[in-house]
């Protein structure tokens, strides 16, 4: 550990010296924090009021849930394993692993979007108790910030279509965008926990 | 120095074994989490606490091996400002419910 710290300091331009635009990325994603946190106490104060309509318990079941949070826990190694191969500038794998996580991805979106359309054809709309807007507000927000992230991973695939070596500004985006995917997961933890199986008990 | 993460090459971005170990440990706390509320051993009150300590440590698991956040004096900053986030969302969830509540009860709306 000693060492480490030598080295840091002497050599700027080391090899896993963070960057000031990492840094700042991870300040956008505090503030995105923020946001999240807002919302989570605003289905926190609303999560009983019903208004005579469906509750949580009615409305969520336990297998869409669990093949949601599965796509979307798998999808956090293959980024992991996307970042490993940029490391060592295999671009070919890096290019494999982000189509297998942008699939992950879709797979997420694509069910909840299903799920929507089901609670919304079933008259359990954002429109229909506070409990519901809250919801579909903190949940529709996770699942925008997800398609952003799958928007983002066809640039970088675009990006790398054809180069053989990763310069450090492309490492920088793909550092960003693993951040940016590994946050969303924690937030899904939130998610599942506190707006699903919370409802569930 | 057998840890992938002190190892000089995984500093920031870790290793395949230690993404797998972060993996596996993620796998385990949802299962769990599941499995708490599925089953219906636990009371009301009880099964909130497990699921609400599991979600805890899995948010840890997830800092830890996918986000590489340490205590190294290279990430102070990110720290600092995550330190920072924590606190400011931690008064905001709780200081919302605490007063919606008191508000609810004294309304005598619940």
């Amino acid at each position: 550990m000693a060492q480490n710290t030598t080295v840091q300091t002497a050599g700027h331009d080391e090899h896993h010296h963070e960057s000031p635009v990492v840094f700042g990325f991870w300040v956008y994603l505090m503030t995105d924090c923020i946001i999240f946190g807002t919302l989570f106490a605003v289905f926190a104060v609303l999560r009983n009021q019903f208004n005579g309509g469906p509750t949580g318990h009615e409305l969520f079941e336990f297998g869409g849930l669990g093949l949601e949070t599965a796509l979307l826990l798998v999808s956090s190694i293959t980024y992991g394993f996307g970042m490993i191969a940029a490391h060592k500038s295999q671009v070919s794998k890096v290019i494999l692993w982000l189509g297998v996580t942008f699939l992950l991805g879709l797979g997420f979106v694509g069910l909840e979007l299903r799920e929507f359309a089901h609670m919304i054809a079933e008259g359990a709309g954002p429109d229909r108790s506070a409990f519901l807007s809250a919801f579909f507000t903190l949940v529709s927000t996770h699942g925008l910030h997800v398609t952003c992230g799958l928007i983002w991973i066809v640039t970088l695939i675009a990006q790398l279509m054809g180069t053989t070596e990763i310069p450090e500004r492309m490492m920088n985006k793909l550092t960003c965008l693993s951040l940016f995917w590994h946050f969303l997961d924690i937030v899904w933890i939130c998610v599942f926990t506190y707006v699903y199986l919370a409802s569930m008990i | 120095m057998s840890n992938p993460h002190t190892s000089s090459s995984g500093e920031s971005h870790g290793s395949v074994s230690s993404y797998i170990i972060g993996f596996v440990l993620a796998v385990v706390l949802t299962v769990l989490s599941f499995g708490v509320v599925m089953s219906h051993s636990l009371s009301p009150a009880g099964t909130l606490a497990a699921v609400s300590a599991l979600a805890l440590v899995q948010v840890l698991v997830h800092l830890h091996y996918f986000l590489h956040m340490g205590g190294d004096s290279e990430q102070r900053w990110n720290n600092m400002c995550f330190v920072f986030t924590v606190a400011f969302v931690a008064i905001l969830i709780v200081g919302s419910v605490f007063i919606m509540n008191n508000t609810a009860l004294h309304m005598m709306s619940r």
